[in-house]
């Protein structure tokens, strides 16, 4: 069975079709790229699977549970706001501008969601915050910081200690290292590999695509609003579509 | 100069031997109108920035109607205008309240304060950069709890620099409070004058109060940034 199913999505903001049918499915370990020039809807397809968008038609479910939806003004609604507020916390989300909250502490940054929506006790979830810390190679004494004094990189790993707090089943990376510096790319990207190796699911909109093919069970290429081409890491190799063969040798970026 | 101060010491600090007078009186209406303000204001701050015209047009309204009109023009309608209407003055409750001048004056106060203190707040709500709700919304934060944990406690800390200034500002606002008699250090002042034609003296005093003041509070405001605003970053 797979972990997540996407179902031909369409979404348009006014004129402008941004996803015309797009699907993907994912068994629990995959690692997913989706891969695509600016605007291809990589980004917004992304966010429609834990509804920061709302598609306009399709369907989303996990582990063969369908979210129930209804339409809405300006897109699908989830029926049930609590099985909204529960499917977030089963998929985190990895910005690319990090988005900490910039008035709390690295500490309450990570505990935030586990004690205030999970219902964690404060204790406990200190605790496996500090555990996240380590994992994700960041000093103790970070904790006690606010985000501003940290570096791009620091933040972004903070981001991902948020994110693994709430013990999702499925994570997403919205272009984790786009806003680095191109030095601090390197310690992001180890950090997602490591977690990639754990056997996480991982869903990653990515442009780095040496990491793609390394990380990555699967691969979506999108153009234009659509799956132009799929398929396991070798299709960055050997693309067989002139879109992604015309993309990977630069022309079109 | 002695004489007065001698005289009338007691007044301008704390007590004509009958009611609170003078600096005490002042910080009571200053305290007071403050406080309602800012709990009235917190409520009202989410309306005015809500997506739904329904809910923000009426803030809007409340605050452009008293931030738009002259604090002392507030009292005296609070004051002499609404006990004049004789509906008013039929309704035992609304009598007794309107008939008190401390109710009248907290009541101006406290509203013209909370107008300003609304439009504060909601543009420090606004101020919250967008990246920041969306992550509480993606980590499951929603509704009031949204509010109440995330966006008050940011948008608080955001506005400390411009409520403080609206605070000082409200200080030296009490000081029309003597047109509905109510004895703050103004009223002591005016007093004194009266008696012994020592004026300069007399408003010079009252003058030196309000300095003494505002320097606590631009201390307290100080202390309060240096603890809750220094997550803005090293350039701060």
């Amino acid at each position: 069975m797979y972990k997540l199913t996407v179902e031909n999505l369409y979404k348009r903001f006014g004129d402008n079709e941004v996803l015309k049918g797009v699907s993907l499915n994912a068994r629990a370990g995959d690692v997913v790229s989706m891969i695509g020039a600016s605007g291809s809807g990589k980004s917004t397809m992304l966010r429609c699977i834990n509804f920061l968008e709302r598609a306009d038609e399709g369907a989303i479910a996990l582990d063969g549970e369908r979210v129930l939806t209804r339409q809405g003004v300006g897109g699908m609604r989830v029926t049930n706001p609590k099985q909204l507020q529960r499917l977030r916390t089963r998929l985190a989300m990895v910005f690319q501008h990090f988005n900490l909250w910039s008035h709390l502490t690295v500490l309450e940054n990570i505990v935030l969601a586990p004690c205030r929506v999970l219902g964690m006790s404060r204790k406990t979830a200190e605790v496996s915050a500090r555990a996240y810390l380590d994992k994700v190679g960041l000093p103790q004494r970070v904790a006690d910081q606010y985000p501003a004094f940290l570096s791009g990189g620091q933040q972004q790993r903070v981001a991902i200690a948020r994110a693994l707090a709430v013990e999702p089943e499925i994570l997403l990376f919205d272009e984790p290292t786009s806003a680095l510096d191109p030095e601090l790319v390197g310690e992001v990207l180890k950090v997602i590999q490591g977690l990639a190796e754990e056997g996480r699911t991982m869903l990653m909109v990515t442009h780095e695509m040496g990491f793609a093919r390394q990380v990555s069970s699967q691969v979506l290429f999108l153009h234009q609003g659509r799956v132009e081409e799929q398929g396991d890491a070798t299709i960055l190799d050997r693309p067989t579509s002139e879109r992604l063969q015309q993309f990977l040798s630069g022309r079109l970026k | 100069m002695i004489e007065l101060i001698a005289e009338y010491w007691k007044s301008f600090l704390f007590s004509d031997g009958d009611t609170l007078t003078g600096l005490a009186m002042t910080l009571w209406l200053l305290v007071a109108s403050i406080a309602m303000g800012f709990v009235l204001s917190l409520p009202l701050a989410i309306l005015r920035v809500s997506r739904w015209g329904v809910l923000r047009w009426p803030v809007q309204l409340f605050t452009y109607v008293f931030r738009g009109t002259p604090l002392y023009i507030q009292l005296l309608i609070c004051y002499s205008g609404i006990y004049g209407v004789a509906v008013v003055r039929s309704q035992p409750l609304l009598e007794a309240f309107f008939r008190d001048a401390m109710n009248c004056t907290l009541l101006a106060f406290t509203l013209n304060t909370c107008s300003y203190t609304v439009e504060i707040f909601a543009g420090a709500i606004r101020s919250i950069p967008y990246g920041e709700i969306e992550a509480a919304h993606a980590y499951g934060l929603r509704g009031w709890r949204l509010y109440l944990q995330l966006i008050l406690p940011s948008a608080l800390r955001r506005a400390l620099p411009y409520y403080s200034n609206e605070v000082i500002l409200m200080l030296h606002a009490t000081s029309v409070a003597f047109t509905a008699t109510i004895p703050d250090i103004l009223k002591i002042a005016r007093d004194a004058n009266a008696a012994t034609f020592m004026t300069f003296q007399a408003f010079g005093i009252a003058g030196l109060l309000y300095l003494v003041l505002s320097l606590g509070l631009v201390g307290a405001f100080r202390l309060a940034e240096k603890r809750w605003l220094s997550f803005l970053g090293p350039a701060q």
